[in-house]
């Protein structure tokens, strides 16, 4: 260490503060130039070029405007899900029902909007009511959640989890019987938005809003989980409940109020995905981008920025899965595997935080 | 509903509860022999999923059902002995890397069972032990096969074993206080692979019921999250194999409504119907929660009721 | 929507060979481009090899790769959200696709019309008769088999291989496709025994094989001895059904082999028609008609060989059934009334009239319930 400090990028890692951030960017590196490696020499067991392959994902995920705007557009819904998971499991909560209060948010927002639209109701005063409502419908249904585990000690995962599939039941149930329009024969849906009250992309995009809004409350959640005294009580419950309850924070409330934030950011995915992809809600609103929206969590260590990133890195390896599939014939399930591999893999690098030498505190022992 | 109709639905629901509930039995195990060494493997949906692909492929070749029975259980091993080696490294977090080898296990199942979703594999054979009834549905809900009564037995062993056992009790320590079991010289980390690694054989097992029992076929939409489902029966179940066979035959049953009612002329609302073993299960959750035994029967060491 | 069953019409009396002639007026852009290299994309919803729906497709989809300087791109398991748009997109915008086949219902609206609409010099057909020429891109378009005549020809056959004469359906949804083909199996099973039924059982999803092996067991537990069903792969239906003894008809493709005892027989899509008539225009570098549909009257369907299940009074009126389909004959014959008494076809109705396309009941006779 004494003798590397002369070079010009170990004098940058002389600062503490440097050697953390060089940390956090150098072992996800590592841990994908890992899996690269693995998952090459699985390609070369199938008798496939690992080249094409990379060149492939990189031409579809980011290689022109089309494949990053494909990439970024995937990622919207995970970003959205991912914070739905990584708020809760700040405070210390597994909450696995993001994809319910998608479905029963998105549907909420559908079917607020039937009357609306039918009553000429100005779009931005439509949208704006329908993503109130969406989000409320998604708070509401993870408050539930939030509710019976603070009150009843009812463990949160398996009643979230029991929940979504309740939600999509009764989103079925609807939009196949009362408030299904009668022209969607073959496919059960309630009654389009239209485009007129539908929401266009980002100007000079083909990316919808969504990702937009991803982005922001992404900021806002970090700078309220990370700079705010309610993210500290937040914090303070997640790493000790007992002493945080014996301090006397109220942790009832906080639980509710992180259930209430996971529930409307994947409330407001379904929102989206009704007023910006569908224009109306169906079957096909149940997508798996909650349950995605978890991996993505973790993967990011529940920071809410670098969910972000996590989940365009999602939204690229899907973008590019289908000319994988075409150019080299092979299965869609080999973006499944690589998904699994990269996901393993960076896992298991937690394991090195703080046991690289090169990235500790010259005063650091850890190592 | 007459008489007729209702003991129609009740024959369903038993036959429900007997063919369906194989599956959730044989992860539920699995996953509280995991949990009660203090890990959680969220991942045996992929074992799940992996086994039923295996077990299909092997069955195929080889025309032998039992050793696709086997072959699902070793690939079983191998992805619990992946997920117990990588959340044996330090800062590594079990529920995270459990879902990664979810989508791992289903991504490798999915690439590799392609050519297997065509053809017809020999199939574990049921026993008939209804043949003194000469009501056909009856006898039909009575053909067993021989994994529901593994399953039984395994439970049984299971609940005995963890109580009364040196392996249970060292197994049962690990799980609720990783310091007193250091104590005792034993080594927690080899104790929770094992116990993963045995989690993921059964879970392995549970897949090959799927594919060479009931529904008996392969293709990628066979599991429908059952291995998600039972590893949250655990819970509900309180770490109780015995606990464990009641909750899995109890959604079997409840799933088996849906159908049922339709076919005695009862179809409003089936959407709900076929919700019902979500729903039933959840109302019992709520209503047995505040007892507090929930909390009790938890392993100490277990990071999802920490 | 006139016109286009106008057009229609006479496209089938005019059998499949007249089809290219007769159809509309909108084609490629380029007229010559066959004679070029082209690159069509297809899309599916699920597995290539499902024994259902997507393998029908892909199937067919072999005869295209045959025709010289015909590149085809095929992408599975893409789901019924922007995905498919996305997956189209990038075959048109990374592969140099020309012409693109989503075959999936959901594709349809809004992901191929806001498509069609952005890449006009592109050739969309999907799988369904939706496109209207009044309101859709004339570069998109449809393509159609009407399984309920194979359906049809089901229902004779199993009411005539019964002997209880109650036959189960396994139905994924109670959507308009599904329920015509349920319809059809009781016309066709009352066509030649007046007190037959079908009981049905919705599963509520397109593929979902424990619920599907479930719902066979209750059929056959309420007495039914043939089954038959509309999911996406009836493997596990035709499989359980076979278990349990009692016979089958298939659904989509050939479940023949796996009911070596019970099959009866099935119904089958002739995706190859179409495809081979795309692919004859394609090599000729004709432009190609927005919307083919037909049945039993142009080689559309087919109905699976019979089966060891099938009884010989029950071949000769199924094959007596074809015949009348092939000529003509109507399915729906009216008045007909709905299973809760009220009458909801009026009149007789020709196989093809739009009437029928937006049924949302089950006739008398059909027990079952679509809420």
């Amino acid at each position: 260490m004494e003798q590397a400090q002369s070079a010009p990028m170990p004098r940058l890692l002389a600062n503490p503060r440097w050697k953390a951030v060089a940390e956090t960017v150098a072992i996800p590196v590592i841990a994908l130039v890992t899996a690269a490696i693995v998952f090459s020499g699985f390609l070369l067991f199938l008798g496939k070029n690992p080249l094409q392959f990379f060149a492939l994902v990189w031409q579809g995920g980011f290689g022109s405007a089309f494949s990053l705007q494909n990439t970024l557009q995937r990622a919207a819904p995970l970003i959205l899900t991912g914070l739905a998971f990584a708020i809760p499991a700040i405070i210390g909560l597994t909450m696995i029902g993001a994809e319910g209060a998608l479905v029963l948010g998105g549907f909420a927002a559908a079917a607020l909007a039937v009357p609306l639209v039918a009553a000429g109701s100005p779009p931005m005063l439509m949208l704006v009511l329908t993503a109130g409502m969406a989000m409320c419908t998604g708070a509401a249904l993870i408050m539930i959640v939030g509710w019976l585990r603070h009150g009843r000690q009812v463990n949160e995962t398996i009643a979230s989890l029991l929940l979504t599939y309740i939600a999509i039941a009764t989103m079925n149930f609807f939009v196949e019987g009362l408030l299904r329009d009668p022209a969607s024969a073959n496919k059960p849906s309630t009654v389009p938005i239209g485009k007129d009250y539908m929401i266009g992309p980002i100007p000079g995009t083909e990316v919808h809003w969504g990702f937009a809004a991803g982005l922001v409350l992404a900021v806002l959640l970090w700078l309220l989980m990370s700079r705010t005294t309610f993210g500290f009580a937040a914090r303070v419950t997640g790493g000790n409940p007992r002493a945080a309850q014996a301090q006397g924070l109220p942790v009832g409330m906080l639980i509710l109020a992180c259930s209430a934030i996971s529930g409307a950011c994947a409330g407001l995915a379904g929102f989206y995905e009704v007023t910006a992809i569908h224009g109306q809600a169906n079957a096909s609103l149940v997508a798996g981008f909650g349950f995605t929206g978890i991996l993505v969590s973790f993967l990011a260590r529940h920071n809410p920025l670098a969910i972000v990133i996590v989940a365009i890195l999602f939204g690229a390896i899907e973008a590019s899965g289908g000319l994988i599939q075409r150019r080299m014939d092979l299965p869609d399930a080999t973006a499944a595997v690589l998904q699994g591999l990269i996901f393993v893999i960076l896992l298991a690098s937690e394991t090195l935080q703080g046991r690289i030498a090169l990235f500790q505190p010259a005063s650091d022992k850890r190592a | 509903m007459s008489p007729d109709e209702i003991l129609t639905v009740l024959i369903a629901m038993l036959g429900g509860a007997i063919r369906v509930s194989t599956p959730f039995m044989f992860v539920a195990l699995g996953e509280t022999i995991t949990e009660k060494s203090g890990r959680i493997n969220l991942g045996l949906e992929g074992n799940l999923v992996l086994g039923a692909m295996l077990a299909y492929a092997i069955s195929y070749h080889t025309g032998q059902p039992w050793l696709g029975v086997l072959a699902a259980g070793g690939a079983g091993m191998f992805l619990g002995l992946l997920h117990g080696l990588i959340c044996s490294l330090p800062r590594v977090n079990d529920i995270a890397v459990g879902i990664a080898m979810m989508s791992f296990g289903i991504g490798i199942a999915f690439f590799f069972g392609k050519p297997y979703i065509q053809p017809s594999a020999p199939r574990l054979e049921g026993l008939p032990l209804g043949t003194w009834s000469d009501n056909p549905a009856l006898r039909q809900a009575l053909e067993i096969n021989p994994l529901f009564f593994v399953g039984i037995v395994v439970a049984i062993f299971l609940w005995w074993g963890l109580a009364n056992t040196r392996t249970g009790l060292i197994v049962r320590m690990t799980g609720d206080s990783e310091a007193s079991a250091r104590a005792l010289g034993v080594n927690p980390i080899r104790v929770r692979v094992l116990a993963t690694v045995a989690g993921g054989f059964l879970a392995g097992v549970g897949g090959a019921f799927l594919s060479l029992s009931y529904p008996g076929s392969w293709n990628e939409g066979l599991s429908s999250g059952q291995g998600l489902m039972a590893v949250a029966l655990v819970i509900f179940a309180r770490w109780n194999p015995l606990r464990c066979i009641a909750a899995a035959l109890l959604f079997g049953a409840a799933g088996a409504i849906g159908p049922a009612l339709q076919s005695v002329g009862i179809s409003q609302g089936y959407y709900f119907f076929n919700a019902a073993p979500y729903i039933l299960t959840l109302f019992i959750m709520i209503a047995s929660a505040r007892s507090g035994a929930a909390s009790q029967a938890a392993p100490g060491e277990l990071s999802i009721v920490k | 929507m006139t016109v286009t069953r106008l057009s229609r019409r006479s496209l089938l009396k005019s059998g499949a060979a007249g089809l290219a002639t007769a159809a509309l007026p909108f084609g490629l852009s380029r007229p010559a481009m066959a004679q070029e290299a082209l690159t069509l994309g297809v899309v599916y919803v699920g597995p290539r090899d499902d024994f259902g729906w997507n393998q029908a497709h892909a199937v067919a989809m072999e005869i295209l790769k045959s025709v010289p300087n015909v590149t085809v791109i095929e992408e599975e398991n893409v789901p019924e959200t922007d995905a498919c748009a996305k997956s189209m997109e990038s075959m048109i915008n990374l592969d140099g696709a020309k012409l693109v086949l989503g075959t999936s219902f959901g594709y349809f609206d809004p992901f191929m019309i806001d498509l069609a609409t952005k890449y006009p010099d592109i050739q969309f057909r999907h799988a369904a008769p939706l496109w209207n020429k009044d309101k859709h891109p004339a570069n998109l378009g449809g393509y159609f088999c009407y399984l309920n005549q194979a359906h049809y020809v089901d229902g004779v056959a199993a009411a005539l291989s019964s002997a209880s004469g109650k036959i189960g359906f396994v139905a994924a949804k109670p959507i308009p496709t599904v329920l015509s083909n349920i319809n059809s199996v009781l016309l066709g099973a009352r066509s030649v025994r007046p007190d037959a039924t079908v009981q049905v059982i919705f599963t509520g999803e397109w593929s979902m094989p424990v619920r599907e092996a479930e719902a066979t067991n209750a059929l056959v537990d309420a007495g039914c001895d043939v089954i038959t069903c509309h999911v996406d792969g009836p493997k596990v239906v035709i499989e359980t059904a076979e278990g349990r003894g009692v016979k089958t008809c298939g659904h989509n493709a050939s479940q023949a082999p796996l009911a070596p005892k019970g099959f009866i027989t099935g119904a089958e899509y002739k995706w190859e028609t179409i495809y081979t008539m795309y692919a004859d225009m394609l090599a000729k570098g004709e432009a190609l008609p927005n919307v083919v549909v037909g049945g039993y009257h142009n080689d559309m369907v087919r109905n699976t060989p019979y089966g060891a299940g099938a009884t010989p009074e029950a071949i000769a009126a199924a094959d007596a059934a074809i015949e009348g389909l092939k000529a003509g004959k109507p399915i729906y014959v009216g008045p007909l009334k709905d299973n809760a008494g009220n009458v909801v076809i009026d009149k007789t109705y020709d196989n093809y009239d739009p009437f029928l396309d937006g049924m949302g009941y089950l006739l008398e006779g059909v027990i079952g319930s679509i809420t």
